[in-house]
């Protein structure tokens, strides 16, 4: 492993996200994924002879959205333009794509990188987002020897989201990558499903030495379908660069492929020459006028993105800056957290419900790898259980285990409790009782805490909950036990 | 019948009091077609049993009492229009038997409207051409001289009309494709302006170009051709949104006072002098009825034709992409692998003035070369719509010459094809402005007949078509019939 220091890395992405629009982005076929092969193609799609294409204005809409949620200048006046390559799953000959006249132009992001005091706030900017359609698949290994096409996918509306190079790790560009991600969900223009191809990640890595102000040669990084994958690949590439530069080599201009089995990139095709595309404004499609009082319409209609949300929490519920952004993360774990807050009625405890939110809950998501929207247990349900520990009922201890137990399908908090038995003992008389007992069987224990061994407290704490079995008040069992053990003349 | 051939209008009224039904109609034109058409060469489809079946279906219409102008009127396409069930070669190998899944919107439109469809007619291959030599169906002869070319790239249309095989059809024009093969062929037609007709199902030869249109016996007969196949189509986002006015009604207006634009820099050596002159004999025709003659400048003629054959090539070299061997239309036998089926099956399946525009197309986008070419062009372009701005400000049509001769011989520019562009010098211009624009017969060079050109600014349709109907009134021009194909016509 190369050392970074004395390097510089720089990283620059493009992001394709696949719009939701129900039907294509120039003909009316539908979108949906997984259907059949060649299904949701129709004639404009397969490129048939004497085809025209029509502009879906939902994918205009929602495009000028991601460039109004990013303070980006959405374009009155865009093109299209033609990208003219041969390839068998590119129906027409070329892409519809937009070159000279992009809808969206300029904007930025605000990503965090590191925890707590550590954390660290980075403007990234970006340079355009513009509209295309996407290509269908080529299926390599179905076939022995032959490719098969498949035209589904076939001018599936995309955004092109291109950054500025200003990311300077691999951390950065999973930051940003997931902000992008968490805006476009919250906008509700992408489904953000990386394992289906809606939200594409291209991370262009180049390394320079620190204090040089040319940029190095660069390496496109393909076919990254999720965060954890994007982190490793840029990781490798930048130290797979530094060694080859250190060893007296030079970087070639190349695209290259993320291999998740063998956590390496390697070679797709290298880019000596530029690809000539032949862009020229496409003929067959009108300028994309974006009405001025729409676009405040618009913009009106935006809702609350990440950033302001997690500013809410912060100031509305007293989060920390790190709870806040990691509830705000992902536009379902917001609204997650929101429901179980608000089924909470009046004992809402929003500090509570972030706590299980990113803690017991997260965890438990993350071991069945499941979404938040597939948790088994719904905000409702842990609104219920945390609704038992607001009030006493459950100690946090008793209340993992319901918890576990709901996760388990054994039914909601209360139910659990009940068959259990776990129902906190609060009945102050119980506990003094429990405690005298205890006390009353370890005289010399009591002796040595009186005189000074304090540390004797949590033995006295232990031997009451298992004799309550874990149920009783931890807050009373320590008040009782204290007033009964009188001070320890070694505490001051 | 022979009493009612000489137009749609009396086509009509036999049809409508009942003297002959559309079937019969229809099986004369069949005839007609089985009779002359294998010297001509017009049709590259026939499709007679389709035609009978719709005709039956028309008379039905008919004898239901339904009355529509075009209920029951064979016609033929040319062969760029898609029709279900019937095969779309655009005169290519590259398309051979291809059939389209789904009409052209202008097919549609003519399919309710109850016209009877006979075929489809030669072309240049995918519309490439000024002489209709560049089919893989072979060529076409004009019916006025069989040494003669009928023009192109709609001459198939153009040839079939003039022969009277059939009364009406379709052609597309990109920079002449209508109005040229109809001056050389002495017959009508119109190139509405850019965005009248849709292009919906019309295989694209220069998007920003290409315009649907009529090639007929008349301007009263491409009037009520026009009005079926006009509007505005969702399906294609450069057709205009403006309403199709009644182009029959229109016919009557008279001349009086219509300012005719003579272009100074298009009566130069360049035109032959006996296409001039007639040419000059129809505008002081058109002065006799009460027009008034204003001579106009229109510079830049040669400038359009550069930026003509850089802009229709770009355009044309990104939509025959799509012509690749994998999903459609010809493939190479055995290809080794991916680029030796592009090369091979394109090779192969594209003739040769298709591939020549193709690179030139090609190599007007690359990297480099764009901004030199393609981009001047576009420059060009605007100049040339100015300057038609500019001259519409002192006349409200202009007349001039289709083309700089009549229709040449057979082979004459095969081996040059720069001198073959020269033939759409007065064409051009007006594709590039996005104007409507008419060729209408007015007399002989020897035994080929000469067109007359008549410009308009953006959806005056109905002006030229009057302009020329006035003028037919007063003239027999696009009565006459070409001798070898009078015998049974009107």
């Amino acid at each position: 492993m190369s050392s970074m220091n004395g390097w510089e890395v720089v990283i620059g992405l493009e992001i394709h996200a696949q719009l939701a629009t129900k039907s294509k982005i120039f003909s009316g076929a539908s979108t949906a994924f997984g259907a059949e092969p060649n299904v949701q193609a129709c004639a404009v799609d397969l490129g048939l002879p004497g085809v025209l294409p029509v502009l879906n204005a939902e994918a205009v809409h929602m495009a000028a959205l991601f460039g109004l949620a990013i303070s980006a200048h959405v374009a009155p006046v865009s093109t299209f333009d033609r990208k003219n390559y041969f390839y068998p799953d590119l129906p027409k000959g070329y892409q519809i794509s937009q070159l000279a006249q992009p809808i969206v132009s300029g904007g930025s992001v605000t990503i965090t990188t590191g925890e707590g005091e550590k954390a660290v706030n980075k403007t990234i900017n970006l340079t355009r987002a513009h509209l295309e359609e996407d290509a269908g698949k080529s299926l390599h290994e179905d076939f022995a020897g032959m490719t098969g096409i498949d035209l589904n996918r076939a001018g599936t509306p995309l955004i092109e989201i291109v950054s500025e190079p200003e990311m300077r790790s691999a951390a950065e560009a999973v930051a940003y990558a997931r902000k992008v991600h968490a805006i476009v969900q919250y906008l509700g223009i992408c489904d953000g499903n990386m394992q289906e191809g809606s939200f594409r990640v291209d991370a262009n890595v180049s390394v320079r030495p620190k204090g040089e102000t040319k940029l190095g040669t660069r390496t496109e990084i393909k076919n990254v379908n999720s965060f954890r994958f994007l982190e490793r690949a840029i990781d490798y590439e930048i130290t797979r660069q530094i060694e080859l530069i250190e060893d007296g080599g030079t970087v070639q201009q190349q695209t290259r492929l993320y291999d998740p089995d063998k956590d390496e990139t390697r070679m797709m095709r290298t880019k000596e020459a530029a690809d000539d595309y032949r862009y020229f404004p496409d003929p067959d499609l009108l300028p994309v006028v974006i009405d001025q009082a729409l676009l405040a319409e618009w913009k009106a209609s935006l809702p609350e993105l990440p950033d302001a949300k997690a500013a809410r929490y912060q100031s509305e519920y007293g989060l920390s800056p790190y709870d806040a952004g990691v509830l705000t993360s992902a536009r379902a774990i917001a609204t997650y957290f929101e429901q179980t807050l608000n089924a909470m009625g009046s004992a809402a405890d929003a500090k509570l419900c972030a706590n299980w939110v990113t803690g017991a809950l997260a965890a438990q998501l993350n071991k069945a790898n499941l979404g938040i929207e597939q948790s088994p247990v719904t905000s409702d349900a842990l609104a219920g259980l945390l609704l038992r520990v607001a009030d006493n009922t459950l100690s946090n201890k008793l209340a993992k285990e319901v918890f576990d137990a709901m996760w388990a399908g054994e039914g909601d908090a209360d139910s659990i409790i009940d068959t259990r038995g776990l129902k906190q003992i609060t009945d102050s008389s119980a506990i003094e009782a429990m405690v005298d007992g205890i006390l009353a069987a370890n005289p010399d224990k009591v002796a040595e805490y009186r005189s000074g061994k304090d540390k004797l407290f949590g033995f006295f704490v232990g031997q009451v909950m298992k004799a309550a079995q874990g149920k009783a008040n931890p807050q009373q069992l320590n008040e009782v036990l204290k007033a009964r053990l009188g001070p320890s003349e070694g505490s001051s | 019948m022979s009493d009612y051939l000489q137009s749609l209008s009396h086509l009509r009224a036999g049809l409508d009091s009942g003297i002959f039904s559309a079937r019969e109609l229809t099986q004369y034109y069949l005839d007609r077609v089985s009779r002359f058409d294998g010297a001509l060469n017009a049709f590259i489809t026939k499709t007679p049993e389709r035609a009978l079946a719709a005709a039956d279906e028309a008379d039905q219409r008919l004898a239901a009492g339904e009355r529509a102008p075009l209920l029951g009127i064979p016609y033929a396409h040319k062969d760029i229009f898609c029709t279900a069930g019937v095969r779309t070669t655009c005169a290519s190998k590259m398309l051979g038997d291809w059939v389209a899944p789904y009409d052209a919107t202008v097919h549609q439109k003519l399919n309710a409207a109850g016209a009877v469809l006979l075929g489809k007619t030669n072309m240049d291959e995918f519309a490439m051409g000024s002489s209709n030599e560049n089919s893989a169906f072979g060529a076409v002869k004009n019916p006025w001289d069989h040494a003669a070319v009928p023009g192109g790239s709609s001459g198939g249309s153009a040839a079939a009309v003039a022969a009277r095989l059939v009364p009406v059809a379709t052609g597309t024009d990109t920079g002449g494709s209508i109005r040229q093969p109809a001056a050389y062929c002495g017959i009508t037609g119109i190139k509405p302006t850019y965005g009248r007709v849709s292009r919906f199902g019309m295989i694209a030869y220069a998007s920003s170009l290409d315009q649907g249109g009529v090639l007929a016996g008349s301007a009263e007969d491409c009037a009520l051709m026009l009005q079926a196949m006009a509007g505005h189509d969702p399906r294609d986002s450069t057709s205009a949104n403006q309403p199709v006015p009644d182009y029959v009604t229109e016919l009557d207006q008279p001349l009086a006072g219509l300012r005719v634009g003579v272009p100074r820099q298009w009566f130069t050596a360049g035109l032959d002098s006996v296409v001039a002159a007639r040419i000059e004999t129809a505008i002081a025709e058109l002065e006799s009825m009460g027009a008034q003659r204003v001579d106009i400048d229109l510079p830049d003629a040669e400038l359009a034709l550069a930026a003509y054959y850089l802009i229709a090539p770009a355009e044309a070299s990104s939509n025959l992409s799509r012509f690749d061997g994998v999903r459609f239309g010809y493939r190479c036998a055995e290809p080794r692998d991916l680029n030796d089926l592009y090369e091979r099956s394109r090779s192969e399946g594209f003739g040769e003035e298709v591939q020549r525009r193709i690179l030139i197309g090609t190599y007007a986008l690359s990297a480099g070369y764009y901004d030199a070419f393609y981009g001047r062009a576009q420059k060009a372009r605007r100049q040339i719509a100015a300057n038609f701005e500019a001259a519409f400000r002192d006349c409200d049509v202009i007349a001039g010459p289709v083309a700089p001769t009549v229709a040449f011989d057979l082979g004459a520019h095969m081996s040059d094809p720069a001198t073959m562009y020269l033939e759409d010098i007065y064409t051009i211009p007006v594709n590039l402005a996005g104007l409507p624009g008419m060729s209408v017969p007015v007399g002989f060079s020897g035994s080929r007949p000469v067109g007359m050109q008549l410009i308009g600014s953006p959806f005056t349709e109905g002006r030229l078509l009057a302009v020329a109907h006035q003028y037919q009134q007063r003239t027999d021009w696009h009565q006459q019939i070409p001798a070898a194909y009078r015998e049974g016509a009107a």
